[in-house]
């Protein structure tokens, strides 16, 4: 792993020749960082200290746009959209995802099969899920608002009443709880047996043992998922997009499809970059927040040993 | 965190336990009771699970005007078989169909291909500079793909690339993604390096040991990237939405939601679309299943 040592052998012609090849292996991604990463994202802050209209030439405004966007009520609105998305959904989506990953643990038959059953809606592709809750939302003949008459209650409008179409995109996230619990259930298949026999010899139950063993050793699986859970709930679009168009009353304004809207439906490039560099601040801040906190709550294997 | 100094519980009730006859039996009701709740909760939990696909099923062979009655027939009647065929006739959904397989096959093989590669180079070669480089990569995982969105837009413009497939398969030929390149890696560094060099010893080239040797031992890991990659580029719909303009250059995500613009939304018809949306992910998961699952395990977070 140490680079000091390579790099002293590159007098030789082999360690000359490998660190050329080397080179060679990763100039794809070498490409592609500077084409598509490091260049946009100069030209992107760039972007977003001008006026830029796509048709003409940017021109430099200073922090305009984002002293505009302070004073911007939908942008607001669309940062609280978003995130009492993020705060709720992933959340909700982990503890859910987790119970089942345990049920799936126990001795149970048929394994695959349930497995499979959990998994399945993760395989739908996002347009036709939305077009499928769409109709389950239906309120006069959707799936769900026939199960309520069948007991009697008359369900709401769903995604047509402002307070209640963002927890329906909440309900609907978490159908898809399958992808985070297969990665649990690799987690939880990786704990050490031994580690419960000791347990038991302790004379733990199997609630102590959840606490004791299972939990802690869980939770550099639980960090992960927070992580890619959250960027991705951060960066909703398609669901808005196409099943309420960010409304009623704004109420579904997600920051990306906010973004979009900007981008490419009034062309306003420049506000457009200087929203997407907020997400890209406020996604940074709610990873940075997540990784501190893992010193205090996330335990690696490693620590034991040290001990 | 285990109470350590606490009596031996277990052996001190097992010995009780065989004092008192019943008590056997009663434990055995105990777990006979705590497993029929696994079931019920599994069973509760899988249904909620299956019930939007069935009604996703069940929509889509109705009649149109048998879709809006209360209680609703979950079994059809009569079958329309022909709401698949119909879909067909109300938009040119071959033509889509042809389009996101021309693009997700050539995104993906293009995406496999460079990561493959650029993995090998980070987790068998050594250059200067290497780790640093590594580090950079970690890092792109994180930024969010809206800041790079609007000069990427901007270059492929400037490209006269709009409205052509290029800016939907391109970017994936250069480096393959980042998370992916991470994972490959993660895998080949757990492949013994002993081959490497017996293979080196009878005189082959760097590419013939990544070719010959490495990339048949990944093949689990790629499974799994082939998997994730397909359902990436099948699904996407973002990318699509801001590069396609002409209607015959769509893709199934876009035709699909051009279709229920159109329409007066026949639900019916929408919900077949939609299964044949869904038909190929479903298929490609069943078939690579045991790769996937295998690979997830092996690549996943324990690297």
């Amino acid at each position: 792993m140490a680079t000091f040592p390579s790099a002293r052998k590159s007098k030789s012609p082999v360690a000359q020749r490998e660190a050329l090849e080397g080179y060679l292996f990763i100039l794809p991604w070498l490409l592609g960082l500077l084409i598509f990463i490091l260049v946009p994202i100069i030209a992107s802050f760039y972007f977003s200290l001008t006026s830029f209209e796509v048709v003409k030439p940017p021109i430099f405004v200073g922090l305009e746009n984002y002293v505009r966007l302070i004073h911007d009520q939908l942008f607001w609105q669309a940062l609280k959209v978003t995130c009492i998305y993020v705060v709720t959904s992933t959340p909700l989506g982990l503890i859910l995802s987790f119970a089942i990953a345990l049920l799936m643990n126990q001795k149970v038959r048929f394994v695959s099969l349930w497995r499979t059953i959990f998994y399945m809606p993760t395989l739908v592709p996002v347009i036709a899920s939305t077009m499928l809750w769409l109709w389950i939302f239906n309120p006069q003949f959707g799936l769900l608002n026939t199960l309520l008459r069948y007991v009697g209650i008359e369900g709401p409008l769903w995604l047509g009443h402002s307070q209640w179409a963002l927890p329906s995109l909440i309900i609907m996230s978490l159908w898809t709880v399958g992808g985070p619990m297969l990665i649990y259930l690799a987690g939880l298949q990786g704990i050490p047996t031994d580690l419960y026999e000791a347990a038991e010899v302790d004379g733990a139950g199997a609630w102590a043992k959840f606490w004791a063993v299972t939990l802690p050793m869980m939770t550099p699986v639980i960090f992960f998922n927070l992580i890619m859970n959250m960027i991705f709930a951060f960066q909703v679009f398609t669901q808005a997009f196409i099943m309420t168009q960010g409304g009623p009353r704004y109420a579904t304004l997600f920051y990306v499809l906010y973004l979009y809207q900007n981008a490419f439906k009034f062309f306003r490039m420049g506000y457009a970059a200087a929203l997407a560099w907020v997400l890209f601040l406020a996604i940074l801040l709610m990873t940075a927040l997540v990784f501190r906190s893992s010193a205090i709550w996330v335990f690696y294997e490693g620590e034991v040993r040290k001990r | 965190m285990t109470p350590t100094n606490s009596p031996n519980r277990l052996t001190t009730v097992r010995r009780k336990a065989s004092l008192q006859p019943g008590w056997f039996n009663r434990y055995r009701t105990y777990a006979r009771l705590k497993q029929a709740f696994i079931y019920l909760v599994i069973l509760a939990g899988s249904a909620v699970m299956l019930f939007p696909l069935l009604w996703l099923l069940s929509s889509s062979f109705k009649d149109q005007a048998k879709i809006f009655i209360f209680p609703p027939q979950w079994i059809p009647q009569p079958w329309r078989f022909d709401n698949y065929t119909l879909v067909f006739d109300r938009i040119p959904f071959v033509r889509f169909y042809a389009n996101t397989i021309l693009v997700t096959g050539l995104a993906m093989v293009g995406q496999i291909a460079a990561a493959s590669l650029v993995a090998f180079g980070f987790a068998r070669l050594r250059f200067p500079g290497r780790d640093l480089l590594f580090l950079v990569l970690l890092s792109t995982i994180m930024i969010p793909y809206q800041v790079t969105l609007i000069p990427t837009f901007v270059l492929f413009r400037i490209l006269g690339w709009l409205d052509t497939y290029a800016p939907l398969i391109l970017p994936y030929w250069l480096g393959g993604g980042a998370f992916y390149v991470f994972m490959l890696r993660q895998f080949y560094m757990r492949l013994p390096v002993d081959l490497d060099d017996a293979a080196r010893i009878d005189g082959a080239s760097t590419f013939g040991i990544y070719w010959r040797i490495i990339l048949p031992q990944a093949r689990p890991a790629l499974g799994v990237m082939a998997v994730l990659t397909f359902l990436g580029h099948w699904n996407d719909f973002f990318n699509p939405l801001i590069y396609l303009n002409t209607t015959e250059k769509y893709t199934l995500a876009l035709g699909i939601n051009l279709f229920r613009s159109f329409q007066t939304t026949q639900w019916n018809l929408l919900m077949a679309a939609s299964v044949m949306v869904t038909l190929p992910c479903i298929l490609l998961y069943a078939f690579a299943q045991r790769y996937f699952i295998q690979g997830i395990v092996f690549t996943g977070l324990k690297g």
